[in-house]
């Protein structure tokens, strides 16, 4: 694998690069408080010396001690952001009608060539995108959006040297280190109070840029770090999926748990907002008022919404206990026979945004609890 | 960008033939076909209708398999949206996607006695199987329609009920209240089911209507003999895409509009026995 070592000076050659290549380069940011992602385009941009620190509910920006004078740059972990938010919007039009009497003139909505480059990739977040490119481009149809934008993207992805308290990504066999479908990887090392990162190419047009930068030769020492970093991380991660949690949710689809989580969870659809695989949209119709033309939106919708399940006659899931085990048993087990795979990645993102602190970890051992 | 596939979202521009009011707030629509219609489609799979300005819905395709170019649909006025499609006259134009999903097996059921069991507006999705069986009798064994539906005045499709028979097939009608002048069976479905209707070791079941309906139905036709493989049975979810995209149309492990609508009772008899899914 083509590799090299850069400064931080070849960190901005590398942000400079993606630019100048046509591509829209985004990256973690702090706004407002949090880690987000936005458009990046100097590596002052990122934030410098932060951690995030994550619990259930709870999710704070603290300023790292400095050993050795280093700020870190990639010292956070996830924030509320994913990058389904660029891949899958929130909102978007599909199509627009104008009606005028005769017949119908439909108009595909105009295809945006967007060339994102996504600075900051995490591990989970790379199985995020594969689990979410299963959905919407891998089966018969295909969302023709998403497939555009997928294939104009560049990764660079980043190995994280810190877990997050709600972080279990080893347990979901997604990270912490970068694997899979990415460009480039990125890892920050700071041994000897030298701030440098390790930069690898994962794919042809990743080794075509990394050629182009001012880096020097990785040596052993480097790919060292690298990996005792890894596995640091990985010991770091406080909390785990139960192994068995398809089989355990196979046999608990009438568990009296269920009306436990009830009386917690306030449906208020945060944990599938800040998924990063979660995909349900509902399509509405946005029609001018003179009635000559009307447009179709396609929107991220959420299974706690009670409208979600409407069938003629009213919703199909009407309970808070219904709608919690759609979500928790679509993601860790019908995801798998409907797509191949689980539908969750270990980010925790789902336990931090919990405006009460519901934590998936958690309801899948007591489930299994009250199984025994 | 390269080989970015046709946009499964965006409807097609179809013209209303012919309107038919079948009932109080029931309407079958026959559409105009179009180049894509040649290709024809496999009776139980569904539409997704656009009614320009107001929104989309999922309805079954009620036409003939073998007259293709033509596109088929019976709507009730349950909402916004087909409360608007059966307002549309002959000459409207709405938009249509599709045929989406999987069929009724008939090809499974080819030289076998032939079950169809209905409820209420269930019925419609049926038509192309009772049209195909009508249109080539030789094809299957005995056919047998069960059809049970609120009122005498709420039996679907009663002007084609005496070609069905006509034409060789069983039909068995049952209402839950008779009115003046009834002179028919009077009950639920269920009641109509009898052994020596059909020869259960080979016999093919498909069933339409209301949940509660089919479960029973299942039962009772379980009950008589036929294995949960043989039985089939068409889902309603909520759907918004039609495609398997949208993720509304969860049934467990299945995606109604995608691995359905028609399953087998093997497939989905343990789903449908749990509340809320």
């Amino acid at each position: 694998m083509l590799q090299c070592i850069l400064d931080t000076g070849g960190l901005q050659a590398l942000i400079t690069a993606l630019w100048e290549s046509g591509h829209q380069v985004l990256g973690p940011q702090v706004r407002d408080d949090a880690v987000v992602y936005a458009r990046l385009r100097e590596v002052a941009q990122l934030p410098a010396g932060i951690v995030d620190e994550q619990e259930g509910g709870r999710y704070r920006l603290h300023r790292t001690v400095i050993p050795e004078g280093v700020r870190p740059l990639f010292a956070h972990v996830v924030g509320p952001h994913s990058w389904k938010r660029f891949l899958h919007p929130p909102q978007e039009p599909l199509w627009r009608v104008e009606m005028d009497g005769q017949g119908l003139a439909i108009q595909p909505a105009e295809a945006k060539e967007a060339r994102y480059a996504f600075f900051g990739v995490r591990a989970c977040e790379l199985a995020a995108m594969a689990i979410q490119d299963r959905v919407l481009k891998g089966g018969e149809h295909v969302d023709s959006a998403y497939l555009r934008r997928r294939q104009g993207l560049f990764t660079v992805a980043v190995n994280c040297t810190r877990a997050a308290d709600t972080c279990f990504c080893v347990s979901m066999e997604s990270g912490p280190a970068v694997k899979g479908d990415f460009d480039l990887q990125l890892t920050e090392l700071t041994a000897g109070g030298e701030h440098r990162f390790l930069l690898e190419a994962g794919s042809e047009a990743g080794e075509k840029l990394l050629e182009r930068l001012p880096g020097r030769a990785a040596e052993q020492a480097a790919l060292d770090e690298k990996a005792a970093l890894l596995a640091a991380t990985a010991r770091q991660m406080k909390r785990a999926m139960p192994a068995g949690a398809a089989e355990l949710l196979a046999d608990s689809l009438d568990s009296s748990h269920w009306e436990s989580v009830a009386a917690r969870c306030l449906h208020c659809g945060n944990c599938t907002s800040v998924c990063p695989t979660c995909f349900c949209t509902r399509t509405e119709e946005r029609s001018a008022l003179d009635g000559r033309s009307s447009e179709r939106w396609r929107l991220q919708d959420s299974c706690f919404n009670e409208g979600f399940s409407y069938i003629h006659g009213g919703a199909l899931r009407r309970s808070a206990a219904a709608r919690y085990r759609q979500w928790i048993t679509h993601k860790l087990l019908h995801w798998r026979e409907q797509f191949g795979s689980a539908g969750c990645t270990g980010c925790g993102r789902c336990i931090t945004w919990c405006p009460v602190g519901i934590d998936i970890t958690e309801e899948v051992h007591r489930l299994a609890e009250a199984k025994a | 960008m390269s080989n970015v596939p046709a946009d499964p979202m965006l409807p097609r521009p179809v013209r209303v033939l012919e309107r038919r009011r079948e009932m109080e707030g029931v309407v079958t629509l026959v559409l105009e076909g179009s180049p894509q219609e040649q290709d024809g489609f496999q009776p139980g799979q569904f539409n997704m209708l656009y009614a320009p300005g107001v929104g989309e819905v999922p309805i079954s395709i009620s036409g003939d398999p073998a007259e293709p170019a033509q596109l088929t649909h019976t709507i009730r006025s349950v909402g916004q949206v087909s409360h608007a499609l059966t307002r549309l006259q002959p000459g409207d134009q709405l938009g249509v996607r599709g045929p989406f999903g999987t069929g009724w097996p008939l090809s499974d059921a080819a030289g076998s006695d032939l079950v169809v069991a209905a409820g209420g507006l269930g019925l419609a999705p049926l038509r192309p199987v009772l049209l195909a069986a009508a249109g080539n009798r030789s094809r299957f064994g005995r056919v047998v329609l069960y059809y049970g539906t609120r009122s005498p005045d709420t039996v679907l499709y009663s002007g084609e009920l005496e070609a069905w028979r006509a034409a060789g097939i069983d039909v068995h009608v049952t209402v839950d209240r008779a009115a003046p002048g009834w002179k028919g069976e009077v009950g639920v479905v269920t009641q109509l089911m009898r052994a020596e209707h059909f020869d259960a070791g080979s016999a093919v079941a498909l069933l339409c209507g209301p949940e509660i309906m089919m479960h029973f139905s299942a039962q009772t036709l379980s009950g008589l003999g036929i294995p949960q493989a043989r039985i089939h049975l068409s889902m309603e979810r909520n759907m918004n895409c039609g495609v398997g995209l949208c993720g509304h149309c969860q049934f467990g492990p299945r995606l109604v509009c995608r691995d359905g609508p028609v399953f087998s009772l093997e497939q989905v008899a343990p789903l449908m026995k749990i509340k809320e899914l």
